[in-house]
């Protein structure tokens, strides 16, 4: 198995975070990762993304063009992105702030409105965690155990109270997650 | 079982000096190798792990040379820097070349020339291979692929420069200082007490005792034939040196009928190339230099006599391309393909190249 994701949007909702907690969880069940953030003026107040990538298989480039699922959480990612996926893969986006959808009809779509669950359920820095738990949902490759003990490592001690309802936040992504458009 | 952590290449690069047992460490942060002084500065290894110095240096200028003093009292002793402070310690390396003192210096290489860019570059390759201070000297030069390498590469380069008593340099980018992996580290070790120093280097400024005499530090000799005389003794050094430290890997290359050559981050990109090619039926290999200098040249010999062409592989105009070609010596074709001022290419524009350089070409 090798998944090769690019998740994207906005430097502050917590793309770069989203990326570690899976990167770690892959580690936690024995997979190569990968985690190549783009750094420098992009990423100081505009478009922040990261590179992911866990596999059964030695990584060979962390840097790539195509990608089997890519995590768009704005429109200029979208803008960027849309054509990077591969055909067949996977496009998920929160639709908040989205003015033009993505049009390929060769990839299967999905939409998490994870902003406006995270603002109704008064958790908005689990906002990054709701999109975790659509992908999940789409793509099942790790264990929520694996999910949990990711979160304790790339977490600080001091905020593991806050795992419960980070989790809780990744069970809500699964259930909220819709299949827009199959390919 | 070791202890796996997922970590920036820069971040593996200040842990594994930790626990190597370096002394320590003086540098001036600059984008993209600051994790490097940020990490060692939270852990406070001074305070809290092996007693090793971490100083913040008011330059890089100043950095190299408190390396250049630590290294003269024998400790083991470092730096880190990117491209342009790079360029601001190429009088130290100099002199420590010419002192002939081990120390171990990273470059994170960013785009130039000039202030350039922060995002990742390998424009630096004739810098760090041919000399980027005066004189006749040789840096040892370790170009991992990896953040394991990046890791491993702080222990093997410390001991390569104790070993031949000369610099040792990891010349790393922006993608391999800036991304996170899986590594695996080694096991704490201890840091040499002051007895075991003098004893391990009888020729550093441990103090003078009554059984030896003075021990004198310096590159300058005004006698033309001792300056003569000791550059054959570093030119002889540096012999030693190729033939004993020449490191490469080949991936793919038993049957490849073109090969791939490239370092560092050029080199994963390439493997992925590779990947791509051999889904196609091009049967593409990979010969990854690990030391930059030493360079590879006899393998690279060895595959011109069967290979049909080679592409360089860099995130430069064209640097390592020499060497490779005083390695195939025209035997057959030698392209290269490049991206520069810190744009990296994808996997499928290698790909691209090889297909237009050299396939399109028969």
């Amino acid at each position: 198995m090798t998944e090769e994701i690019i998740i994207a949007g906005f430097g502050g909702q917590g793309v770069l975070s989203m990326g570690k907690i899976l990167a770690y969880s892959g580690i936690m069940q024995q997979q190569e990762v990968s985690w190549m953030p783009s750094y420098g003026p992009e990423m100081r107040g505009g478009t922040a993304n990261v590179t992911v990538i866990l596999s059964d298989e030695r990584i060979s480039s962390p840097i790539l063009n195509q990608f089997d699922t890519a995590i768009i959480l704005n429109q200029q990612s979208l803008d960027k992105f849309e054509a990077s996926v591969k055909p067949g893969g996977v496009l998920l986006y929160d639709p908040n702030g989205i003015t033009h959808a993505p049009t390929r009809k060769d990839i299967n779509i999905y939409t998490i409105h994870a902003a406006e669950e995270a603002a109704k359920s008064g958790m908005m820095k689990t906002f990054n965690m709701i999109v975790l738990g659509a992908f999940l949902k789409i793509k099942p490759i790790v264990e929520e155990e694996n999910i949990e003990k990711g979160l304790k490592k790339s977490l600080p001690e001091r905020h593991h109270k806050m795992i419960p309802d980070n989790l809780k936040a990744v069970n809500l992504g699964k259930e909220k997650v819709i299949l827009a458009q199959k390919a | 079982m070791k202890e796996l952590k997922l970590m920036k290449g820069n971040e593996a690069i200040a842990e594994a000096a930790i626990r190597c047992g370096m002394d320590g460490y003086f540098g001036y942060p600059i984008t993209p190798q600051s994790e490097v002084l940020e990490y060692l500065m939270a852990e406070e290894p001074y305070k809290r792990r092996t007693g090793m110095a971490v100083l913040q240096a008011e330059s890089e200028v100043a950095s190299i040379n408190m390396v250049y003093g630590g290294a003269a009292s024998g400790k083991m002793v470092m730096t880190s820097s990117s491209s342009p402070g790079f360029s601001l310690m190429q009088e130290g390396m100099s002199y420590i070349a010419g002192a002939e003192l081990p120390c171990l210096v990273v470059n994170v290489q960013r785009g130039g020339p000039g202030l350039g860019t922060i995002q990742p570059s390998q424009a630096d390759y004739f810098q760090a291979t041919k000399g980027g201070g005066n004189g006749d000297y040789k840096v040892i030069v370790l170009a991992p692929a990896s953040v394991q390498e990046m890791a491993d590469f702080v222990q093997l380069g410390i001991d390569l420069a104790f070993k031949y008593r000369n610099p040792a340099l990891i010349l790393s980018d922006g993608v391999i200082g800036q991304m996170m992996e899986k590594v695996e580290l080694a096991e704490q070790k201890e840091r040499l007490t002051d007895e075991q120093v003098a004893e391990r280097c009888p020729w550093a400024l441990t103090g003078k005792k009554p059984h030896r005499g003075h021990n004198i530090i310096t590159s300058l000799d005004l006698d033309s034939s001792r300056q003569e005389k000791f550059n054959e003794k570093l030119q002889a050094k540096y012999r030693e040196i190729e033939k004993n430290e020449v490191r490469f890997e080949e991936i793919s290359c038993e049957d490849a009928d073109y090969i791939a050559i490239a370092f560092g981050s050029s080199a994963r990109l390439c493997q992925k190339a590779i990947d791509l090619c051999r889904a196609e039926g091009i049967k593409l290999g990979l010969l990854r230099p690990i030391t930059l200098y030493p360079f590879p040249y006899a393998p690279i010999e060895k595959l011109a006599q069967r290979v049909k062409g080679f592409l360089v592989v860099e995130l430069n105009a064209g640097q390592m391309i020499e060497d490779v070609n005083l390695a195939v010596k025209g035997k057959v074709q030698v392209e290269h393909f490049g991206r520069m001022g810190g744009i990296i290419p994808t996997p499928d524009e290698i790909v691209a190249a090889l297909k237009t350089k050299i396939l399109g070409g028969k």
